[in-house]
């Protein structure tokens, strides 16, 4: 239905408020205006040209521990990208 | 300023016309057949059957990252009359021009053409240019056509492929669909990323020397990409082609604007990649020629012929599961379903 | 890449799929669970899921592509957008999805070859930038999408009237999901389990969206995100409800998508559009499932500015099943014209065009 990339937000254009966000060596631009205060390093979601959302960081480790405890594997190791 | 652009009598034949072959295309296609600057080029050829190829080349933009329209039509030409197994010995170039554009480009290009033709040890002998009105091209299409000789009686072709091949790639897949397209939709990369256009001729010499007829087809997976070509090998064989996901290389950053764009990088054009069908007691050795040679250090292995479904290429995903994999079907377009 | 590598970890699937495995065997009898979105199909076929279900989990296409689910008569009307009846210089601002997909008698992609102005954008924002380029023209966006997209559109316009831009309009064909989910319960021969609901239109919904949904009909809901290993717990999360006789709405995408949802996006939705009937291919018309204008933004309306309702619409094609395989009552393939009158290069329906609907991922990934 919607292609939404996740990337992180390395630039912040205060004025035209638009962020620049990197997806796996590439960055866009997009536009900020449908979420609340965006910052440098947050990672959000982008859709059309627009960030539709930020990734919540806890819910995601969240989510990788109950993996690893329920299946024995690790991958909180630091994929840093 | 007229003296910078190309102009409509630059291609009527007169004084505009030869000025315009000495300035620009005799200043960098120094071949001695095409010096003599006849309608044709009388060439001495090694025995052998005849491989002959022609291509045309209309890309947008006319320069980008990794390579430009000139270079593209050398290594495309080199490397479909390579894949064959013959040696590319000479080409043609036929250029139609429009109105308007600047001979700086046009010089450019040349110089890219014969400094390409240079590393692919392959001569420019014949040339034509035309000028077309504004608005009736875009800038400037190149024609190459070649010839090359295969040797011995190799018998090397989509249709060669049988059960028990091994299917080898010789890189990273993608690289010149996102250098073309990140250029086109505006998206900055912040590895960037080079078209990996370059010739193939000396790697598939060198495969063809050591192991002739172990190896059963070569092909140079561009428009379509890799999923195309291999569809097109398993339905001229009639064989099944299983792939593992797993193995094919993709650069991160193709694969992060892969994302951005919805683009499958299974189907995005190369211009510099090599796939290699080879019998199973060969490919060990056909993938450390491919390693040792610059164009395919990071060659691997993808997969294997098998009987099962002939005319399919079936895809191993990385969770486990299966899936075909078609040829491409349309252009693609970015997406944001 | 952070936040997709980890969802596409072979040894996690392998363990979620034996969980799967699992709770479907405590279940004797098919389970037939219904991915509502597009892009879920898409992923789903790509990584393989479906050779690697328990056989009684039955996975089914829902209306969830917003270019499948286009009435011809929407289609007609936007293509017409190409050369206008008043004869009006115009841009076509459109997502490439549209491009091909047939009209009654042409398309995008056809006007585009004669000589019409058609452009791909990657965002809406391309049409501000156009329309500032070219005022000359009247550039119109054609606005399709569910709400993860008709947020972007409706900052857009708010955007080009900040601006005082008197040259941008869009078309709004937009749908709302909740809208056909009820229509689809309650249409008699449906017959699914359970639903993965789409990860980026909850982004912008929230979760709570669907408790009324999974309360009044009995089914479970769970949000999914469009990585493998996000589906498969989705799915998983289904089986196990089953197996257990419960239907909540459970969130398994957390990292993207909150109860509540994203208030301000939908809020400037909310801002610029309002609720109208609309016509679904497939499934018909479906009150207050689509968006129109509010009056305060008519100016920015291509349907009143270009008065399309004058344009003829056609009818569905003859024999294109894509209505049944939108409410999951058919496989593609028992279609009489799959594969043979309607392949991805000369598509009849739009559930063959659209990269992500059901026909041409059943088409391009398995056969």
């Amino acid at each position: 239905m919607c292609i939404a990339v996740p990337g992180k937000v390395t630039v912040i254009d205060e004025e035209l408020n638009v962020a620049t966000v990197e997806v796996g060596g590439t960055t866009k631009h997009a536009s900020a205006d449908l979420v609340p205060d965006i910052q440098v390093g947050d990672y959000v979601l982008v859709h059309a040209g627009f960030i539709i959302n930020k990734l919540d960081e806890d819910d995601a480790l969240e989510t990788l521990k109950l993996f690893e405890e329920y299946m024995g594997v690790n991958l909180t190791e630091d994929r840093g990208k | 300023m007229s003296d910078n652009i190309i102009l409509l009598s630059h291609g009527a034949g007169g004084k505009k016309s030869s000025e315009l072959t000495e300035k620009v295309f005799l200043k960098h296609f120094t071949d001695p057949a095409l010096l003599e600057l006849n309608d044709m080029a009388v060439l001495e050829l090694p025995p052998g059957r005849l491989s002959i190829s022609t291509d045309t080349y209309v890309i947008d933009p006319i320069f980008f990252p990794g390579g430009d329209i000139g270079s593209l039509a050398v290594h495309g030409t080199v490397n479909d009359v390579a894949m064959s197994g013959a040696r590319p010995i000479a080409l043609s170039a036929g250029f139609v021009l429009e109105e308007g554009l600047s001979i700086a480009d046009l010089e450019r290009i040349a110089a890219s053409m014969a400094r390409a033709a240079g590393q692919a040890g392959v001569r420019i002998v014949t040339a034509d240019t035309k000028v077309v009105p504004r608005g009736a091209a875009d800038k400037l299409f190149i024609n190459t056509t070649g010839i090359g000789v295969i040797p011995g009686n190799l018998e090397i072709g989509g249709g060669q492929a049988s059960e028990g091949d091994r299917v080898l790639i010789s890189g990273t897949i993608g690289d010149h669909g996102i250098a073309v397209a990140s250029s086109r939709e505006g998206i900055d990369l912040t590895t960037p990323v080079v078209s990996d256009s370059a010739p193939l001729n000396g790697m598939i010499g060198e495969l063809v020397a050591s192991l002739g007829s172990d190896i059963h087809v070569l092909r140079d997976p561009t428009r379509g990409g890799l999923a195309t070509v291999l569809s097109e090998i398993a339905s001229h064989s009639s064989v099944g082609i299983a792939i593992q996901e797993s193995a094919i290389p993709v650069r991160d950053t193709v694969r992060g604007a892969c994302e951005l764009l919805g683009y499958d990088p299974l189907y995005l054009a190369n211009e510099g990649k090599l796939v290699v069908v080879a019998a199973e007691k060969a490919h060990e050795e056909a993938l450390r020629i491919m390693q040792n040679h610059p164009y395919g250090s990071d060659a691997v292995l993808i997969g294997t012929v098998t009987g099962e479904r002939p005319g399919k290429v079936v895809l191993n995903t990385l969770m486990g599961g299966t899936r075909l994999v078609d040829k491409l079907s349309g252009e693609m377009l970015p997406r944001i379903c | 890449m952070k936040y997709l590598d980890e969802y596409r970890d072979p040894r996690v699937a392998k363990a979620l799929l034996e969980k799967i495995h699992g709770s479907a065997g405590r279940i004797d009898r098919e389970i037939r669970i219904m991915e509502i979105c597009g892009s879920h199909t898409v992923s789903i076929f790509r990584a393989g899921i479906k050779s690697l279900l328990p056989e009684n989990v039955r996975l089914v296409s829902g209306p969830g592509c917003p270019v499948c689910v286009t009435a011809m008569s929407d289609m007609d009307r936007m293509i017409a957008l190409a050369s206008p009846p008043d004869g009006t210089d115009t841009l076509v601002a459109t997502f490439g999805d549209m491009i091909r997909v047939p009209g009654t008698k042409t398309s995008l992609e056809a006007e585009m070859a004669s000589g019409a102005d058609v452009r791909i954008a990657t965002s809406p924002l391309d049409a501000v930038m156009w329309a500032r380029k070219h005022f000359e023209k009247s550039v119109v966006f054609l606005g399709v999408g569910f709400e993860t997209t008709s947020p972007t559109i409706a900052a857009t316009v708010l955007k080009a009237r900040k601006s005082g831009l008197k040259n941008l309009f869009v078309y709004p064909a937009f749908k709302l999901l909740p809208p056909a989910l009820v229509a689809l319960l309650e249409t008699p021969d449906i017959a699914i389990d359970g639903f993965l609901c789409p990860g980026h239109v909850s982004v912008m919904l929230g979760a709570d969206a669907y408790r009324p949904v999974a309360a009044r009909y009995e089914k479970p809901c769970v949000i999914a995100g469009f990585e493998p290993i996000d589906i498969l717990l989705g799915i998983s999360n289904i089986c196990d409800q089953l197996a257990e006789n419960k239907h909540e709405v459970a969130n398994a995408y957390g990292r993207a998508v909150s109860n509540g949802g994203n208030v301000k996006a939908m809020g400037i939705l909310d801002q610029v559009f309002e609720p109208v009937d609309a016509p679904w291919r497939g499934l018909g018309t479906i009150p207050a499932s689509g968006l129109g204008f509010r009056e305060e933004f008519a100016a920015y309306d291509a349907i009143r500015r270009f008065g399309l309702d004058s344009v003829e619409a056609g009818s569905e094609p003859k024999g294109c099943a894509c209505g049944e395989v939108l409410r999951g009552l058919m496989d593609p393939p028992r279609c009489p014209l799959f594969g043979k009158a309607c392949t991805p290069d000369s598509p009849v329906g739009s559930c063959m065009v659209s990269s992500e609907g059901s026909c041409a991922a059943w088409y391009k990934y398995s056969s």
